[in-house]
């Protein structure tokens, strides 16, 4: 579904990106593990237009690369950011409707869905964005870019500074995502929830892939995890 | 002294309403697109004089309606072909070109209209005495201004709370690259604002070109107070445009009025102090500084605004 070849990306003169190359199958989910600073989040925004990109992204067959980030969103990948961003301004609803790209079009997910999965948007439906929790605003900016229905959603670091019960939640969402037919390409740090979801884990080190297998490979693999992985 | 005060409130609230015409488009502009839009008061100037060619061939009403729209659709046709192109060169470059634009529009102006004020008028239908208070005429058009400022507000504030133009404005005011990540095409909402943002200074142009003079230097006049208060009510708050307006509105209305010095308050408390000496100057002479004494202070101790959310 997504392929990535030779993909590479600068910020300024520092040459983040340098030739990542991997790919997400219909229905899969796959994580992109490493440490800080080695260009998981760069990828992401590579693929969806937010950071200039060189190289391949090819989505369904069709070329990626050069598109501005609503035309690759209205292609079918949705974006849930490491900083969540979610609208300040806005209540929670509101910021939900924002996910929706076409109204009355027909959807597999829907603002109830959003609520029967996290009840607790439900309740602070009418409160501002910013007044949410960390936890709220994760909830609320990964059922956001649900409401797009994407073929295939990327999603930064989910559970970065949630404490364990939502970290659960968050696991299960995946889950229930994925069972739905989308694809997932999962950015994480947290080994545990990785190897609990992905079909396959790819490991990146100094803006390239190093590792590619599946969550029992990484398992059994000490020195790439001593190497990549372990802090 | 009641009738000076109950005069300066409505001249003060007149101004300010006046002024909130002119900023709404501008905090709309600077708070989602980021650009710091020096040529603002040079479409309301563009407002004023397409009104007068207008209004000479469908009268005050038709300029009302057209004026603004041509203004809109100029706005836009130079945020698509230029401040689009100019905006991957970074905000120094969108603001010297704003700056350029100033000076083009401003020489345009001059080419098609002349350097002396044009004779643009009040309409007929609405030049008489609205009410009478202490002996001093309203004129009926200071009323209308108030109505069409109120009634501004009102339709810039549904169409931003209860439309979903509107909410897609209100999200990119905070994060339009998410706007952009959610399938929401941000370069054309841009346009839109831009495009709203001028036309509502066009309509500010055409409401205040035959209440003021509408000349050359008009833009000048007006540009540098609609920044302090796209300052001082915040960025990208509709309501703080409005507060900033009505309080630089009465604040530079009744400065105007105050006729005595802080020597003379002194002299009423008993210590005499010369009258040609600094305390002397008479309080009204502070008056067009007090709008920049004002946003110079909030950038100091207050740099989001009195409403806004961020401050850059």
């Amino acid at each position: 579904m997504l392929e990535v070849e030779n993909l590479h990306a600068y910020y300024g003169k520092s040459h983040i990106l340098q030739g990542v190359a991997f790919d997400v199958g219909e229905g899969e989910i796959v994580s992109l593990l490493g440490r800080n600073g080695v260009g998981r989040s760069t990828t992401c925004k590579s693929i969806m237009g937010l950071v200039p990109p060189r190289g391949s992204i090819r989505f369904k067959g069709e070329e990626l690369a050069g598109m501005s980030a609503h035309r690759i969103a209205r292609k079918g990948i949705g974006y849930v950011p490491e900083d969540r961003l979610t609208f300040s301004g806005l209540s929670t609803r509101e910021n939900l409707e924002m996910g929706v790209q076409k109204v009355g079009a027909e959807s597999r997910w829907t603002i109830d869905d959003a609520y029967r999965l996290f009840p607790r948007l439900s309740e602070r439906a009418d409160v501002k964005a910013d007044l949410l929790s960390g936890g709220e605003q994760q909830m609320l900016s990964m059922c956001r870019t649900m409401m797009g229905n994407p073929a295939l959603v990327m999603i930064d670091e989910p559970t970065e500074g949630l404490a364990p019960q939502i970290v659960e939640q968050v696991g299960d969402f995946l889950l229930e995502v994925a069972a739905s037919g989308v694809s997932i390409l999962l950015v994480e740090q947290k080994l545990s929830i990785a190897m609990r979801v992905s079909h396959r884990v790819y490991v990146m080190g100094h803006g390239q892939i190093v590792f590619e297998g599946t969550p029992q490979d990484l398992q059994a693999d000490d020195a790439v995890r001593r190497e990549w992985l372990e802090v | 002294m009641i009738e000076s005060v109950v005069f300066s409130l409505l001249n003060g609230v007149l101004y300010g309403m006046l002024l909130f015409m002119l900023a709404s488009g501008l905090t709309l502009i600077f708070g989602m697109m980021g650009v710091l839009n020096f040529a603002h008061a040079s479409f309301y100037m563009l407002g004023a004089y397409c009104a007068y060619s207008i209004s000479q061939v469908l009268g005050f009403w038709g300029a009302l309606v057209i004026a603004p729209i041509i203004v809109g659709l100029l706005g836009a046709l130079i945020e698509r072909v230029g401040l689009r192109n100019v905006h991957k060169h970074g905000h120094v470059a969108e603001l010297l070109f704003t700056f350029g634009l100033v000076y083009v529009i401003d020489e345009l102006v001059i080419l098609v209209w002349g350097q002396l004020p044009v004779d643009y008028r009040i309409p007929e239908a609405l030049d008489f005495t609205l009410f009478s208070l202490y002996g001093s005429d309203f004129p009926a058009y200071r009323g209308f201004i108030l109505f069409m400022a109120v009634a501004m507000f009102v339709a810039i504030y549904l169409l931003l709370v209860r439309t979903r133009v509107g909410m897609i404005i209100r999200a990119s005011l905070s994060h339009p690259d998410m706007v952009g990540a959610l399938g929401h095409n941000v370069p054309r909402i841009f346009t839109f604002v831009f495009a709203f943002g001028t036309g509502l200074a066009g309509l500010a142009g055409v409401m205040a070109g035959n209440y003021f003079i509408t000349e050359p230097g008009m833009a000048f006049a007006m540009g540098p107070i609609v920044f302090v208060v796209v300052v001082l009510g915040g960025l990208g708050s509709l309501g703080g445009a409005l507060v900033a307006s009505l309080i630089i509105g009465l604040v530079t209305t009744f400065a105007v009025g105050m006729n005595y010095s802080i020597a003379d308050m002194l002299a009423s408390a008993g210590i005499a102090f010369g009258q040609d000496s600094v305390l002397g100057i008479n309080l009204s002479r502070f008056g067009p500084m007090l709008p920049y004494l004002l946003m110079v202070l909030i950038l100091i101790f207050r740099p989001r605004g009195l409403m806004g959310s961020r401050e850059s």
